[in-house]
Formats: C-alpha cells, structure tokens, sequence
C-alpha cells in the first residue's frame, strides 16, 4: 500500500496554545480518509500543516514523498478551505478560470470543474449572490479543477442538501478510483461511514486510525457515532500507537 | 516570477473591480471633484505679483497626492480582504508565486490609477485652467508612479493589520506625515533641520519635488528624472518588503 500522506510526529503551537501534540499518521495512496474530532480538536490545523501553510514547532510531514509545501506539490495538491476561499465580486465561471490560469490550464477545463460540482446553470452569477452551499461548491470547483493527485478538503459538503451531498460523495470515490488521494475533514457521521479509512483526532492527538468497520468493533458497537463518542470521552486513550486496547479485534488501532 | 500568472492576476483583480461600479465612479469622480473645491478655494485670493496662482500650485501637487492616497488604501484592503478570506492561503498552495501576485496588484491598479490622472489631469488643465510651464504628460506619468507608490506601501502595510479598521488607520500614518513634510504647506527649505531631514526621508516629497519641476520648466530637467527615480526606487525597496511579509507558512 503506498503512502500518499506521511505525518510523523507533528507538533503545532498557535496563540500560544499546543494544537498538534505529536500526531503520527498515514494516508495511504487512492483512497478516501475522513478526518474527523470535536470542533477545536486541531483538524483545520493539521490540513494546514499537509498543505504547507502551517507554521509547524516539530515533526514532519511527506506528501507524495516531498515536505508538504514544497514547490512541485503545488500542482499535485488540491486545497478546499473550510470557508470558501473564492472572489465573491467575481462569477463562478472567473473565480474557476482564474485558478485554472494559474495551472496553466484553458477555460474548458474550468468549465467543466464547474459543471462538474453542479453550478452550470449559476456559472455567470456572482459568487457573492449564490447561497453558502454553493459558495462552497464554487469553493471545490476550483480545488478540482487541475485534477489534483491528492485532494485535501477541509469540510467539503457542509451546508449541502443530502442529494447533493450524496452526489459529492460519488464523486469523491469516483476520483479515489481514477487513483486521486482525498483526506477530507467532516462532523457528519454518515458521511464517516463512506470512507475507507478514519482519522479521530481529539484534543490535538490522534485516538483513532483506522477502518470505520473496525472503529466501531474496537468501540464495542455497531453504531460509528456512539463509537466516537466513547472515544472522545474515554480519558484513557491517548495514542492508539502507545496503548493495546483489549477490545480492539483488528490491526493497531484504539 | 510567471508572466502567464501575473497577467491573469491583473485580469482577474481588474474584473473584480468591474463589478463593483460604485467604486470605478469613485475613483473616477472623487480627485477632479476635489479639484473643483480647491478651485474654488483659491478663486478669489490675490495672487502676488510674479508669482504663480497659488490654485496652479496646489492642484499640480494634488495631482500627484490622491492618486497616491487612494491607491494607498484601495490596495491596503483589497490584499486585507485576501489574506481574510481564505483566498491568499489556497493562493499560496497554487503554482502562483508571492511576486506574481505582487506585480499582479501593481499592474492591475497603475492602470486604474493611469485612468484616474487621465481625467484628474484633464479637467484640472482644461476645465479649471491649470498651467503648467511643463507638459501635463509628465503630470499623468508622475501621478501614476505615485500611485505605484501608493500600491506598493499599501500591499506592506496590509501584512500588519488583522482588520479593515486598523488597515485604515494606517492611512493617517503613512500617508498624513508625508504630506504634511512634502513641502506643500510649509516650504522643505523653511523647516527646521531635524524635520527636512525626515522630509528627505519620505518618497512623497520627492514626488512632489517632481511635480515642481514640471510646474516651472519646459522641457524635462534633471532634477525632475533624478526625484522620480527616488520615487520608483521607495517603490522597489517597497515591493521587496511586502514580498517579505507574505510568507507562505503562518502561524
């Protein structure tokens, strides 16, 4: 299994205040990770550090095999921030040209990125005058729209109705099987359930990393959002790495 | 620095500021309305004998002042409003390099402040009779490059303000010290030494040192080119500066 995403032993301070303490992770190549944690628990922060415009105190992280940030990631590196980060006194269609003019590419790609998050038919609205889910999907248009090999989206379908989002999540596992790598943090538990791999981060460490099968399993019960909720308030757990926990029926995880 | 990338930041910071029509007419209006007042001003004063209108001395310097002022702040918020929104983050992880959006800014508004001194200068020459002994094609060129200036120190001040209410009190501190030292109310050569020696230091007086020379001579003189290369280097020095304080990585 390749490793798209390596994080070792991160540690991140902002405001005076330890965010990261030493999380140690890997995202493994073509696949759909979800990163999840109660709000405040350092998910933001750690998609910053992946991305490379986080200030990080120590540790490192390898995406694609380069420190994050560096110069040949910025065209292999697709970033949605969790507010969308588009020109609202500009259209859809120039906000997805713009950055498609960046990488290089012509205006049918940026079009079709547009297209592709279902705003066709806004494309020549201001982005300013579109409501915030698809302020958000313009936002991802324009992540998309260079075909990134890994997509680091920092809570994509917030504010979407559940056909779109269930539409968005195709598409994400769509691009996981073209190869794209997608980390994607989220609140929903049901969209949890629709990725291969799971992320817990509580408090700026890591508690869980696993399968959401075996998450649940090693929780002792069916349901993901009660796993999580014993995990996020089960005090003993600090690091599934340093801790065997005895009801975990599978691989290193809780 | 990519060409390709710099010119499609212009294109893109240009057509952002077409949708917003309030602020073209702004632009646009608010120096040859300024004009107008001081016209008005200066209307009935005496002029002393051998000596220019003190209206024809004003208003060429005010020409060279408002399109560094307003270039100042349009400049300092529009980059607030990029680092606040999220925008100049996902920027950074993009192939676009700090200079490319750098030079992007300053090419996008030289040109809105070029259309600015265009039409500054032409109402204050032929609708409110300004005579200049230089041509007013130097007033537009020296206009433009203080409103280079004006961009320049408003992309590095914007890295010290966190919202738009400090980026705008910015303004009085950059941009009030050097117009009160500039040598428009009180003649450099008159100032006490400590003070011209701070004047010496402020790029608007050379700009307005500039725009003197153009008031008084024909042709283009020396002293006018060696001034404005003052200006452009305040511009460089500057631009350098601002790419300092735009670090990928932030806390």
């Amino acid at each position: 299994m390749d490793i798209a995403i390596d994080v070792r032993d991160l540690v991140v301070d902002r405001g005076g205040r330890r965010v990261l303490d030493g999380i140690t992770c890997a995202v493994p190549a073509g696949s759909v990770t979800g990163l999840l944690g109660p709000s405040g628990s350092g998910k933001t922060t750690l998609i910053r550090a992946i991305v490379g415009v986080q200030v990080v105190r120590s540790g490192t992280v390898t995406v694609l095999g380069q420190p994050a940030g560096a110069p040949a990631l910025r065209r292999a590196v697709g970033y949605l921030t969790q507010t969308p980060s588009v020109y609202p006194d500009l259209s859809v269609r120039d906000n997805a040209r713009y950055f498609a003019a960046l990488y290089g590419l012509p205006r049918a790609e940026a079009d079709r990125a547009v297209a592709e998050v279902g705003l066709a038919e806004a494309a020549t609205q201001l982005v300013g005058t579109l409501s915030g889910g698809q302020r958000s999907r313009a936002s991802l248009a324009c992540a998309l729209l260079a075909r990134p090999r890994v997509l680091i989206l920092d809570e994509p379908t917030v504010g979407q109705d559940p056909v779109l989002r269930a539409e968005l999540w195709e598409k994400f596992h769509a691009l996981a099987a073209e190869g794209t790598t997608l980390l994607i943090s989220s609140h929903v538990m049901d969209e949890a359930k629709r990725c291969d791999r799971l992320l817990l981060i509580r408090e700026g460490r890591l508690v869980a990393d696993n399968t959401p099968t075996a998450i649940s399993a090693a929780a002792g019960t069916d349901d993901l959002e009660e796993a999580f909720l014993r995990l996020i308030r089960d005090p003993r757990i600090h690091d599934p790495r340093q801790e065997a926990r005895p009801r975990a029926p599978e691989g290193k995880t809780v | 620095m990519n060409p390709r990338i710099v010119l499609a930041t212009t294109g893109r910071i240009l057509r952002q500021l077409r949708h917003d029509r309030r602020t073209v007419a702004l632009l646009l209006l608010a120096p040859p309305l300024l004009l107008s007042l001081l016209y008005f001003m200066f209307a009935d004063l005496p002029t002393p004998p051998g000596q220019p209108r003190t209206f024809d001395r004003v208003a060429l310097v005010m020409l060279g002042v408002f399109p560094f002022v307003i270039m100042f702040l349009v400049t300092s918020i529009a980059m607030l409003r990029e680092r606040t929104t999220g925008t100049l983050e996902r920027l950074l992880t993009t192939p676009l390099g700090r200079l490319d959006l750098l030079f992007g800014y300053g090419i996008a508004f030289s040109a809105v402040a070029a259309a600015q001194a265009a039409v500054a200068t032409a109402v204050a020459y032929w609708v409110l009779g300004l005579t200049t002994a230089g041509s007013s094609a130097l007033v537009i060129l020296i206009a433009v490059v203080n409103a280079v200036l004006g961009v320049a120190l408003g992309l590095f001040c914007s890295a010290f303000a966190r919202t738009e209410f400090q980026a705008v009190q910015f303004m009085p501190i950059v941009v009030i010290p050097q117009f009160l030292l500039c040598g428009v109310l009180v003649d450099r050569g008159q100032m006490a030494g400590w003070l011209q020696a701070v004047s010496d230091l402020l790029p608007l007086s050379y700009a307005v040192d500039a725009l003197r020379e153009v008031g008084a001579h024909a042709e283009p003189t020396g002293a006018m080119w060696r001034d404005l290369s003052v200006v452009v280097g305040a511009v460089v020095v500057a631009l350098v500066l601002a790419a300092a304080t735009l670090r990928r990585r932030s806390g």
